[in-house]
């Protein structure tokens, strides 16, 4: 029997990124999407569900689907992107409800994937050059978003504790940029303006949007239980950043740069989350090497994904197109789906 | 940005402080090593010397490891990191000996050596709490000891104002005779007194490296002996030298 795979998330970037991604695997049997808002990217056989995003169905569906392999991408590791209460209900309410439905007397699950972030580790100054996975963070924790992720980890570490026949893997990833996704770094690339502070360059580290789904695919391929850190191999300047990216960058004062970046970011100039603050004055690099020797192969290194932004940076600038978009239509898909009408097989 | 700043700093090290080695040939010019000296002078130039010495005459790049206060203030730390300066953790000092067989130094005095006033000079610390001595276990590296005539006098300390420090957030607020000539200018500003820096045998610890742990006692035994080797070095130096300035 294949794998029948649960992803959370199907709405947002990268769960819709893993289901485009598990669909070409001929030896997974059944991806069940769950997400809160109509997918954007379109799918073959991926079976769509809308829940909240507490997950207060989820196991009746685990129950009633027989999932084995759950992969937990749905936590925002955006403070941009929403605000702060429904940041704390989607990662750390979902997080709850999502284990104890994987984690139900009978259930099928094998095997929880969760997409954290590197920004666990924060960023200060008594940091090492890089973190390994056991390393704790040195810095205080500021920012509502390390706090859910935090507290996301620790639910996740109980849950694997209680429940040793599992396999858990957390796959903590650096800071993204790619061909397609929009964070605040890349939000700011875009809009030509990087904001950063005056007297400090630190050195950052960047994972490609494709390796992050690659990653995620290994683990759900693999057996690796455990934390893991994804990232692209080396570090490099915050100014290379925008000097590869065709940016300027907005040199903010030293002392609270926040009340200099708020008016600008009111304007609609840049983004500048409460995390990134610490990060483009002290930077964040970690080692990778435990995924590697795992047997996991990175296409691109942090640079390559800077660059690999910057290219498809320069098309979107050129063409003046922006991407395609995509309309998820209910009615037509459970047509093609699951109608007798639609002869099966054939390409159409 | 190195070459630009080795460049600028060169006649520095040749003319101003005019650099004088002994001993460089004990210094390995392969695999890693920890470098360790005493530390002196408000804004210590025995770092930059130590640094720029061993790069020019061995042609090996050293990682000086200082403390991560540096990184804090801005262009300070980013021109330290640009320059061959690595935050001081265990872990950091690890991957450059172990991992990646380069030279580190490290002051083990730490900012209690360069904080001290003019009247304690040439006496050294306490070296930590031996941090650098379970390092160069682990990485399985031998300890190379500098000792450093001449940083104290380029930049010495009369008194220390610990209310000013804890107001800007310091590790310190010395007041230095060149503050006192020169003003604000004097904090940049060095006397050109004659650096001698004497290389001394490299130390090394007969213990399987890798281990998490070492011996405490062990660890603080080698640290205290090792500092007794450079205090004794010091003196003898100092017993030789006739001028501040000419040395």
């Amino acid at each position: 029997m294949g794998r029948r795979v649960l992803i959370t998330g199907l709405d947002t970037f990268w769960g819709g990124r893993m289901a485009q991604a598990l669909e070409a695997k001929p030896d997974v049997e059944m991806i069940l999407g769950l997400g809160t808002k109509d997918p954007r990217v379109p799918l073959e056989r991926t079976e769509f569900v809308r829940s909240d995003q507490k997950y207060s169905i989820l196991s009746r569906i685990v129950r009633a689907t027989q999932v084995d392999t759950i992969v937990h991408t749905f936590l925002e590791t955006n403070s941009v992107a929403v605000p702060s209460r429904v940041l704390h209900e989607i990662n750390v309410i979902g997080t709850l409800n999502l284990l104890a439905a994987a984690g139900a007397r009978g259930a099928s699950v094998r095997k929880v994937i969760v997409k954290s972030s590197t920004h666990v580790y924060g960023s200060a100054e008594q940091d090492p050059a890089w973190f390994r996975e056991e390393d704790h963070r040195t810095g205080p924790v500021r920012t509502k978003l390390e706090r859910s992720l935090l507290e996301v980890e620790t639910l996740v570490r109980d849950f694997a504790d209680d429940n040793p026949h599992l396999d858990v893997t957390v796959l903590r990833f650096a800071n993204v940029l790619g061909t397609d996704i929009i964070t605040p770094i890349s939000h700011n690339l875009r809009r030509r303006l990087l904001p950063c502070i005056a007297g400090f360059d630190p050195l950052v580290q960047f994972v490609e949007e494709d390796d992050v789904v690659r990653a995620l695919e290994f683990v759900t391929a693999h057996r690796v239980p455990g934390t893991y850190n994804v990232a692209g191999d080396g570090k490099l300047p915050w100014s290379e950043v925008a000097s590869i990216g065709g940016a300027h960058l907005l040199p903010l004062p030293p002392v609270r740069p926040r009340l200099f970046a708020v008016p600008m970011e009111r304007l609609g100039r840049i983004q500048f989350p409460p995390e990134m603050e610490t990060l483009v004055k002290y930077g964040r690099g970690v080692d990778t090497s435990a995924l590697r020797q795992a047997g996991f192969a990175y296409r691109y290194t942090s640079a390559g994904a800077v660059q690999s932004f910057a290219r498809a940076n320069n098309l979107r600038r050129a063409t003046g197109t922006s991407d395609p978009e995509y309309r998820y239509e209910q009615d037509v898909e459970q047509f093609f789906r699951h109608s007798p009408a639609v002869v099966r097989g054939v390409d159409t | 940005m190195r070459s630009i700043v080795r460049r600028l700093y060169d006649p520095m090290y040749r003319y101003w402080f005019r650099v004088e080695w002994e001993g460089l040939e004990k210094i390995p010019t392969d695999g890693g090593a920890l470098l360790i000296a005493n530390h002196a002078g408000a804004i210590p130039a025995d770092a930059p010397a130590i640094m720029h010495g061993v790069e020019t005459e061995l042609g090996r790049p050293v990682y000086g490891l200082a403390d991560y206060f540096f990184r804090t203030l801005p262009g300070v730390g980013t021109m330290w990191s640009r320059t061959g300066g690595v935050p001081a953790h265990p872990d950091n000092a690890y991957r450059i000996l172990h991992d990646q067989k380069q030279l580190a130094l490290v002051f083990p005095e730490g900012t209690k050596a360069t904080s001290k006033t003019y009247s304690d000079r040439y006496r050294l610390r306490r070296f930590g709490r031996g941090g650098f001595v379970e390092i160069a276990m682990r990485a399985g590296v031998p300890i190379v000891p500098i000792a450093v005539v001449g940083a104290e006098e380029s930049m010495p300390i009369l008194f220390r104002m610990p209310k000013v420090a804890k107001a800007l957030k310091l590790p310190y607020f010395p007041i230095t005779v060149n503050s006192l000539l020169l003003g604000p200018v004097g904090y940049v500003t060095y006397f050109p007194t004659k650096f001698k820096l004497r290389v001394l045998d490299p130390i090394t610890f007969d213990v399987e490296p890798g281990l998490e742990r070492y011996s405490r006692s062990r660890v603080m035994d080698e640290a205290e002996r090792i500092r007794a080797i450079m205090q004794d070095t010091l003196h003898d130096m100092l017993r030789e030298r006739r001028s501040i300035w000419f040395g």
